[in-house]
């Protein structure tokens, strides 16, 4: 027992705390603070570590201040909410089809918010290509489209229940639809939007502005607890079926309240982030090889590793091609695919 | 009282009846094992007792009510089951598992009081796995493994305790464990175990109450002395055999006929048993 520390506070409040996971956990909540410092002081202009913490607490000069608080920082908080999400999401969901390579944008949920962002730039554009509506809209199409595609996920699933491995092939079929949906809307839409459309799909936080944050922010907040509170539940599906309903759990029940948790947790993050690819599959994964598949261990970390992902692909395709920047989600699918087949490898029995 | 039964338990895959309007009261205290050929029905009748499927018709009944109707976590403090070749998550430790089985009794909160604690410890004890706590269960051997797994059942604390085949897969060395440890279990505290086992000896040997399953119903029940005999092992597995007692333990013992090296002067014609 060297290796846990037992919490109680009175007859409510109890425990059991992994030495190492906690401490792991520190050491990540570091790093992401570390990294957006680093993200707060570079780009193409550069600023000291002294200068931010200056500016942070209001005593920098003027143009740092316009630099960092106006155009930094809420892109480094939107990345590191837009990686929390995915990662939990992604936990969430591979938990729930007890197979470690589902993920958000496996079942098709990503594919969905992107189908109704291209939906969406198509509807609402006059003939001059401009948009009839303003941008701002396009993170509700993006989480309208994600919902109805976990809804339709979950419905198509249904035959007396719903079973994982049932979720996973309905939910990759949902996926290349989406996919063919997206493509002939781009095609059939103007050439401008194309481009549009497909730096969004790539992923990416550049226009990140402080009211998305007084979005995101609530709403990772909320999803997150909510989150927390089931971690049992979250836990004991990984056990299968038979095991969850001997130790008393309502399984279809709590089958589709994590579907709508994984759901919501994605639909938020593709609403601000656009569809940054592998952060949901990459993170719990790394989380799990650290603590092991104990979900109150690998939840907090894997979030942070999340972030961190996210926090660092966007530092990257902000920085090495300067002046130009290249979308987050490039580095995130750089890495992530490999990444993948890397998994695929490993787990042939899958 | 009697605190398991079922009243006209029906169940069928689809279109496929397994188990028709079945009459049985599962003796408290005691260990009862359930019997039958393959695909009979055995393992459909111990998870529709778990609640873990539903039947087609009928109920299963705990403490005289339908528990179809009780809320599952308080049949959970009552009756833990443990599925057949259960799989663990990749890197869970033995004690996380058998933490696991605290589950019903816990909240977001409340996840390690000093019940837990206590109860997850006996667990590991009773079953020699205290030294192996925080070991990955998918480093341990099978006899461990299943070990582990039963000690999670343990950890529920329940007075029902129901198992699908836990000896499958283990050599006879850990058979014996597995079925010495749950003899014990019930000797010392006194818990309902039920059992499905494939092995008649061992299920003749373990059990004090015997179901013989056939035809989508019991074909008969009852102490394995006086329920085992020539006609049941040919009408119930289609086979001949010899019954004879246990030279040790007394309990019926089935040799079964069949092809084989036989260096005895005795040899087996038209299902009789013949000395040259």
């Amino acid at each position: 027992m060297k290796k846990y520390v037992s919490l109680r506070i009175g007859n409510v409040i109890s425990f059991l705390i992994d030495k190492k996971a906690f401490f792991l956990t520190f050491v990540f909540f570091l790093a992401a603070f570390f990294v957006i410092l680093v993200s707060a002081s570079v780009g193409e202009v550069m600023i000291s570590p002294v200068q931010v913490f200056q500016t942070i607490f209001g005593i920098g000069d003027g143009t740092n201040e316009l630099v960092i608080k106006q155009f930094r920082l809420p892109r480094i908080l939107i990345s590191l909410l837009v990686g929390m999400c995915l990662a939990v999401a992604g936990g969430i969901l591979q938990n729930l089809v007890r197979n470690p390579l589902a993920s958000p944008d496996i079942i098709g949920i990503t594919g969905g918010a992107s189908a109704a962002v291209v939906l969406f730039l198509m509807l609402f554009s006059d003939k001059n290509h401009s948009l009839t509506v303003s941008i701002h809209w396009m993170p509700l199409a993006a989480f309208i489209g994600a919902a109805v595609t976990g809804i339709c996920v979950y419905l198509l699933s249904w035959k007396n229940g719903v079973t994982a491995i049932r979720l996973v092939l309905v939910g990759i079929g949902i996926s290349f639809l989406t996919k063919a949906l997206t493509t002939l809307l781009m095609i059939k839409g103007p050439i401008y939007q194309a481009s549009q459309a497909n730096i969004w799909i790539t992923g990416s936080v550049y226009a990140a502005n402080w009211s998305q944050v007084k979005i995101l922010f609530p709403a990772t907040i909320i999803l997150l607890l909510i989150t927390v509170v089931t971690v049992r539940t979250i836990n004991i599906q990984s056990f299968g079926d038979e095991i969850a309903i001997g130790m008393g759990n309502r399984v279809q029940l709590t089958r589709f309240f994590l579907l709508f948790l994984g759901t919501a947790l994605t639909a938020v993050a593709v609403a601000f982030g656009g569809g940054i690819g592998f952060v949901g599959l990459i993170a719990p994964h790394i989380a799990r090889k650290l603590v092991g598949s104990s979900f109150g261990l690998m939840l907090p970390i894997s979030a942070f590793v999340g972030a961190l992902i996210v926090m660092l692909s966007d530092l990257l395709g902000k920085t090495i091609f300067l002046p130009h920047e290249i979308p987050a989600g490039v580095f995130t699918s750089a890495i992530g695919a490999p990444y993948f087949i890397y998994l695929l490898m490993k787990h042939r029995n899958i | 009282m009697h605190r398991l039964y079922t009243h006209e338990l029906t169940f069928a895959y689809g279109q496929n009846m397994i188990i028709e309007d079945l009459n049985l009261t599962i003796p408290t205290g005691e260990i009862t094992v359930l019997i039958g050929s393959n695909g009979c029905g055995k393992s459909t009748l111990l998870k529709s007792l778990a609640r873990i499927l539903k039947p087609a018709g009928g109920s299963v009944l705990l403490e005289g009510k339908d528990i179809a109707e009780l809320p599952t976590k308080e049949v959970a403090k009552k009756l833990a089951i443990l599925p057949q070749g259960p799989e663990a998550p990749e890197g869970l430790t033995v004690l996380q598992l058998v933490k696991q089985g605290r589950y019903p009794y816990q909240n977001w909160l409340n996840q390690w009081s000093k019940e837990d604690e206590e109860l997850v410890f006996r667990a590991l004890e009773a079953t020699r796995m205290s030294e192996l706590a925080e070991r990955t269960v998918d480093s341990l051997s099978g006899g461990q493994k299943q070990r582990a797994w039963i000690a999670m059942t343990l950890a529920q604390n329940t007075d029902i305790i129901l198992f699908d085949e836990p000896t499958t897969y283990l050599d006879i060395t850990h058979q014996i464990e597995i079925l010495d440890l749950l003899f014990e279990l019930n000797m010392k505290e006194k818990r309902t175990i039920i059992l499905v086992l494939h092995d008649l000896n061992l299920a003749c040997r373990y059990a004090h109450h015997i179901v013989v399953l056939k035809d989508k119903n019991i074909y008969k029940q009852g102490k394995p002395e006086d329920v085992m005999n020539v006609q049941l092992v040919k009408d119930v597995f289609e086979m001949d055999c010899k019954i004879i007692r246990d030279p040790i333990f007394g309990t019926p013992l089935c040799i079964p006929f069949g092809k084989g090296r036989n260096i005895n002067k005795v040899g087996i014609q038209h299902g009789k048993v013949d000395v040259r």
